[in-house]
């Protein structure tokens, strides 16, 4: 225990002093402070959006909206779940284990009387604490932000709802995190390991106006297993529509996108490919905006899979990283 | 020097290492006692790194076992690298940090309280002559001074055995000496037991107390150096060679005579003398005696290295 507490306290000394931290650190404010008061950021999206005070749910949750308006820019929430936190994860986990290896202080620090897991817990610890540091400053600058241009205060439901917000962003950071590590273990090489990650990301990088990579690697499977054509009948295009969102949401991203969305537009209901799944199925309609246990039903099965992803991850790299036998070369 | 009082440090037992199907480390037996500087020679890929490995409970054995201090490597390894420092071969340090923080890194993970950090690290620091260093980034040391503050860094947890895989790798001839020197002063001022690999002889002949050859993965010879080489080449016996003006076969008669010679051979103006013990002073009479001209006489040692090199060409 005191092993994994000496690790973690080192690593997230270096997380916040090395260039690497402070870089990171910089571009996550930078970005996020651009999106939201930048000229086509946020708070102009916004204003436009209270000129015409029809639009549902912006009357109530016009804090949230700082969060996903979009005016030309993405939104904040765009650049949260594309962005900032991958990047995040990915830099602070892409060589955890083999950047050690590389330069020779991991068969000093094994040589020390800790556990091996400290090592590998430890690093995982600090790096989560950082995500969590790193959305916490950025979080509240955003707020203070629009406190203090907007002047609009946040409800006590909407304080809730940016709570989980955070909570399931550092998880999604996790999941990055983890993924960073896997590889760090599994590759000697920092800059294939880092690759490898980076392909990763790209692959489910949610493009600005809709879609990824994955989405239509999804919509090329459903469409081998279930083709449509024009005659198809409605039971078909619902099969085939089903399959790609069930084949889309193997991705941790669309699965975060899609939970903080429903998090911060409560009045949007979902976004994008989900309000048309659930649509089309018709389970879920909802004409206002559903309350916070409303919303956390509906995302609980996104977050447990992002858990879940995470927690394996995490699990491969573990075993294996024990298991490892340490060679003379 | 009385043998049976001191403490055995390390035993090894049988001590086997396969990879796939690849005998790394054969049946070894070790045993190295307190105080020892045992010089752990070998050519490169001969499994000494392997045996530290499974020393420090790092690399499981595929048989056999090693106890430092009693604990079994395997079973226990967090009390043996309690109480063994370890230098690794390619040894590093966290460059963008400074040596001293680098330093008390390794005293907490330790489980030392933060005032004794900070004592330990100056004093190691002290001891390799590092200590205006300290504040300095590892990043802009030298080879030599990262294989010191490699020392130091064991110091901080003051071991009572030092393994150090080969400590000199990469530093310049005046630097090995004094690296040599201060290991062996380490050893003698803190009473701490070292195993130090090398590669290279004279090195280890400089100040280790005792020796294992490792090849293939087989110790085979091991032993305090000054009774090595003789027991190894001759046997047990010793070789005397004398220079004559000239030889006769009385004079050879002579010298077979004197009880202790085994055997005696004439080569040229030489004549090679093997018997038990050094009989130089016993042979020089019986020369004279016989009226010989006596030119040279040489005893011939069994240096460390040729039993080295004989055993580096078998491998």
């Amino acid at each position: 225990m005191k092993g994994l507490m000496t690790v973690f306290y080192k690593e997230l000394a270096d997380h916040f002093t090395s260039w690497r931290g402070i870089i990171l650190f910089m571009t996550v404010l930078l970005v996020s402070v651009f999106a939201t008061i930048g000229p086509q950021g946020a708070i102009a999206g916004l204003r436009a959006q209270l000129a015409t005070p029809v639009q549902y749910g912006v009357g109530r949750f016009a804090f949230l909206y700082l969060f996903t308006a979009s005016g030309q820019m993405p939104s904040f929430l765009w650049f949260i779940c594309a962005f900032l936190v991958p990047i995040v994860g990915i830099v602070l986990g892409l060589d955890a284990i083999n950047g050690e290896k590389n330069s020779g202080t991991l068969s000093r620090l094994l040589a020390q009387p800790i556990y091996r897991d400290a090592v590998i817990n430890g690093k995982f610890l600090a790096g989560v604490v950082t995500i969590a540091i790193m959305l916490t400053t950025t979080i509240l600058i955003v707020s203070a932000i629009g406190l203090a241009v907007l002047g609009i205060a946040p409800s006590s439901e909407e304080i809730a709802r940016i709570l989980l917000f955070w909570g399931v962003s550092i998880l999604y950071g996790a999941f990055w995190l983890g993924l960073a590590m896997l590889f760090s273990v599994y590759f000697r090489s920092v800059a294939t390991s880092a690759l490898c990650a980076i392909g990763i990301w790209i692959f489910f990088f949610p493009w600005p106006t809709g879609g990824s990579l994955m989405s239509m690697a999804a919509r090329l499977a459903a469409n081998t297993l279930a083709p449509v054509s024009q005659t198809s009948t409605t039971a078909e295009l619902v099969r085939n529509y089903g399959m790609q969102i069930t084949a889309s949401r193997f991705s941790p991203t669309l699965l975060f996108g899609e939970a903080i969305t429903v998090l911060l537009s409560p009045g949007a209901t979902t976004a994008g490919e989900t309000l048309q799944l659930l649509t089309a199925s018709g389970a879920l309609w909802m004409p206002g905006a559903p309350s916070l246990s409303q919303t956390l039903l509906t995302i609980w099965p996104h977050l447990a899979t992002i858990g879940g992803i995470t927690a394996l991850l995490f699990a491969i790299s573990y075993i294996r990283f024990m298991r490892e036998e340490i060679r003379a070369t | 020097m009385s043998k049976l009082t001191k403490q055995v440090v390390l035993e090894t037992a049988d001590l086997t290492k396969n990879y796939d199907k690849t005998t790394v480390v054969d049946r070894l037996n070790l045993r190295i006692e307190e105080g020892d500087i045992f010089g752990f020679l070998g050519p490169n890929g001969a499994g000494k790194t392997t045996t530290i490995l499974m020393l420090l409970g790092l690399t499981e054995p595929t048989s056999g076992t090693a106890h430092i201090y009693g604990y079994n490597s395997t079973r226990e390894p967090l009390k043996v690298k309690r109480i063994t420092g370890y230098v690794p071969e390619k040894v590093g340090f966290y460059e963008d940090l400074t040596a001293g923080y680098n330093l008390a890194y390794t005293a907490r993970l330790n489980g030392l309280s933060e005032d004794i950090v900070t004592e330990r690290v100056k004093e190691s620091l002290d001891t390799v002559g590092l200590s205006d260093k300290a504040e300095q980034q590892v990043g802009t040391f030298s080879r030599g001074m990262k294989q010191r503050l490699a020392i130091a860094d064991i110091l901080v947890k003051r071991p009572k055995v030092a393994i150090l895989d080969e400590p000199t790798s990469g530093i310049d001839p005046e630097g090995i000496v004094q690296m040599l020197d201060m290991i062996a002063d380490i050893a003698k001022e803190r009473n701490m037991t070292i195993i130090m690999c090398s590669h290279q002889l004279y090195q280890v002949q400089r100040i280790c107390n005792r020796v294992g050859i490792l090849v293939n993965g087989r110790l085979v010879i091991e032993g305090l150096l000054d009774q090595l080489g003789r027991e190894a080449l001759g046997g047990g016996r010793v070789r005397i060679e004398v220079k004559l003006t000239e030889i006769t076969s009385k004079l050879v008669d002579c010298v077979r005579r004197i009880s202790g010679v085994v055997s005696v051979e004439r080569s040229d103006d030489l004549l090679l003398i093997t018997c038990l013990e050094d009989l130089r002073s016993k042979i020089a009479k019986a020369i004279i005696d016989a009226n010989g001209l006596l030119v040279e006489m040489k005893i011939q040692s069994y240096a460390l290295e040729d039993i080295y090199r004989r055993y580096f060409r078998e491998a």
